[in-house]
């Protein structure tokens, strides 16, 4: 297939992706700013009886039915936002315990709570870090509707390949904005195998232990080793003329795509400026990022909530020289002069 | 010779993990039965819950999942939209079934999904130490109802309340481990109206706790009678 170009919505092109990923069925509870998703999917499931859904009663039944579907070995995954996915860390705990290769859509509004319904980037830690344990989850945080498209894909083979739980943490704007996108025909999808197998020795599942021993030898260890493993092979990120880059940007999103227009505004008046953009929220790429900090005087932390991504940045670059500014509107989104603006404020 | 031990049971896993006497052993006993009548085992899933329930998580000789508060419906209802030609099976108690996961059981009712749900009432939270449940029935002294569960919110109807919205195809009943072989018949009832209906199934069985009830076997039999006065037990809903 050639590549070809769509004006389409983040929503569209998060259901385009997700059959470029393989997906085959989903389930989903309607919440804006996600709703799209679901009806999109729908829409394609009208045309192709292949594709399977199920509008279910809430959002812990969607996580489960999709970890249902997980363990047929079908590609199942769910789109959800705000309190939905707050509900939805129970299924994907579960998922984070027994290695299941659950995969969500994020798209987040304003919280907490109902909050509001179009954007912020405040769902940060619940799907990073949420859940009952330690947070072995991957999360793809794209800047564009084109990446929705590409991690919505890529999401399905990260979570087969690697067993962890996957999220694409999208945003309302991401979700609801129409742009011109190139839909191009990505690698073959990694494949899918039932976990429960049809034939042979029956296998048994369980993700409750009887004795903290227990349940770290047998379990955590491995996950944890797995993890470990895997980080350096999934985290991704983007550097945006950081080469020579006296001051640092980090924001990750569809916040990131206007901190890139705002090193353009500050290049283009001389101030060396650059930008670090965490594609993978969890893990992050913190080797490259530790590259580039000790090579800036100051950082600057821009974010659409109140310092969740500084969170992880000063965790993982703690040793880091250089000044670090939180910039952060929880709930509220900005303009690249606006960037400009609050980060000359801070000077 | 009787056949004391199901063909379908996983012999390394007994004796099993219940309490003594529980009537856990009762249902898995009669489920392993209808599985071997039925042929089904390797055609068979099995989704069990948290509390007690999940002391089964390697009790029968059929693929099995763990998972919790009544999401094993949700857990089977995606299994089986994946794989259609296999027989789905979850099994849990009373808290998970009708407290905590009650809208996943009633939504599977209501949308007739093609699963099996097997429900063991005893009256009481088991695993946690015998908390009241829906199904304690009104009087009855638990750690969290110490003056007796209150007269109305106690003793759920689960089945009564299932069998209302649920499709006419659906299979509903209540029975009880006081007759084993009754029970034995109702679950290949229900399984069959998995297979030959393609429609949801539903059994509440009501079932003995001699470690919460802090009584012998004699005493639960006498309890379980009282019990069945409360919750008739037979058919709700489908062929008799």
């Amino acid at each position: 297939m050639k590549s070809s170009y769509k004006f389409i919505t983040g929503a569209e092109a998060a259901v385009l992706g997700a059959l470029e990923g393989g997906a085959e069925i989903m389930y989903g509870y309607p919440i804006t700013p996600s709703t799209e998703i679901l009806q999109g999917w729908i829409e394609k499931a009208q045309c192709n009886k292949q594709l399977k859904y199920l509008q279910t009663e809430d959002e812990t039944t969607a996580g489960f039915a999709v970890i249902g579907s997980l363990l047929a070995g079908a590609k199942a995954f769910t789109a959800t936002a705000g309190p939905g996915t707050i509900l939805m860390q129970d299924p994907m705990s579960m998922a984070e315990n027994m290695r299941l290769p659950f995969v969500a859509i994020v798209m987040q509004r304003g919280g907490p709570s109902t909050g509001t319904v179009n954007f912020s980037q405040q769902e940060v830690f619940l799907t990073a870090f949420g859940g009952n344990g330690d947070g072995l989850r991957v999360v793809y945080s794209p800047s564009t509707v084109e990446e929705v498209y590409l991690y919505c894909a890529k999401a399905f083979s990260t979570a087969w390949k690697y067993r962890f739980p996957t999220v694409v943490l999208g945003d309302g704007h991401l979700s609801k904005m129409t742009t011109g996108v190139k839909i191009s025909k990505l690698i073959k999808p990694f494949a899918s195998n039932p976990i429960l197998p049809d034939s042979g020795e029956p296998v048994y599942l369980r993700n409750c232990f009887s004795s903290e021993d227990e349940f770290y030898n047998d379990r955590l260890k491995k996950n944890i080793t797995d993890w470990d493993n895997a980080k350096s092979k999934i985290s991704i990120s983007e550097q945006y003329e950081t080469y020579d880059a006296k001051e640092l940007i980090i924001a990750h999103g569809s916040v990131a795509q206007n901190a890139k227009e705002a090193v353009d505004i500050f290049r283009a008046s001389g101030r060396k400026v650059g930008l670090f953009r965490p594609v993978t929220l969890n893990p992050f790429d913190s080797e490259r990022l530790k590259k580039i900090a000790n090579t800036v005087k100051k950082i600057y932390i821009v974010e659409s909530s109140l310092n969740q991504l500084s969170h992880i940045v000063k965790y993982e670059i703690y040793d880091a020289k250089a000044q670090m500014v939180e910039i952060s509107k929880p709930a509220v989104g900005f303009s690249s002069n606006e960037i400009c603006k609050l980060i000359m404020e801070s000077d | 010779m009787v056949q004391t031990m199901p063909k379908s049971w996983n012999k390394e896993t007994k004796p099993h993990m219940f309490c003594p006497g529980c009537g856990h052993g009762i249902v898995l006993k009669q489920l392993g039965f209808a599985i071997d009548k039925l042929n089904i085992a390797s055609n068979t899933t099995l989704g069990i819950d948290i509390g007690c329930s999940l002391l089964a998580w390697n009790f029968l000789n059929i693929n099995t999942v763990q998972t919790h508060h009544g999401r094993t419906t949700a857990t089977m209802i995606g299994y089986k939209t994946a794989k259609p030609k296999r027989i789905a099976i979850a099994y849990m108690g009373d808290g998970g079934g009708y407290a905590i996961g009650l809208q996943s059981l009633l939504y599977a009712a209501f949308r007739n999904d093609p699963i099996t749900v097997i429900l063991v009432n005893n009256g009481n939270y088991g695993m946690t130490g015998g908390q009241e449940a829906p199904t304690t029935m009104p009087g009855d002294v638990t750690p969290t109802s110490p003056e007796g569960a209150p007269e109305f919110g106690s003793g759920f109807k689960g089945p009564e309340l299932v069998a209302s919205i649920a499709h006419e195809k659906a299979f509903i009943v209540r029975a009880t481990v006081s007759k084993p072989l009754v029970l034995n018949s109702m679950i290949d009832k229900a399984i069959e109206n998995q297979i030959k209906n393609n429609s949801f199934s539903f059994i509440e069985v009501l079932s003995i706790c001699p470690t919460n009830w802090k009584m012998n076997a004699k005493q639960c039999f006498e309890k379980i009678d009282v019990m069945e006065k409360f919750f008739p037990t037979g058919i709700l809903k489908g062929e008799r």
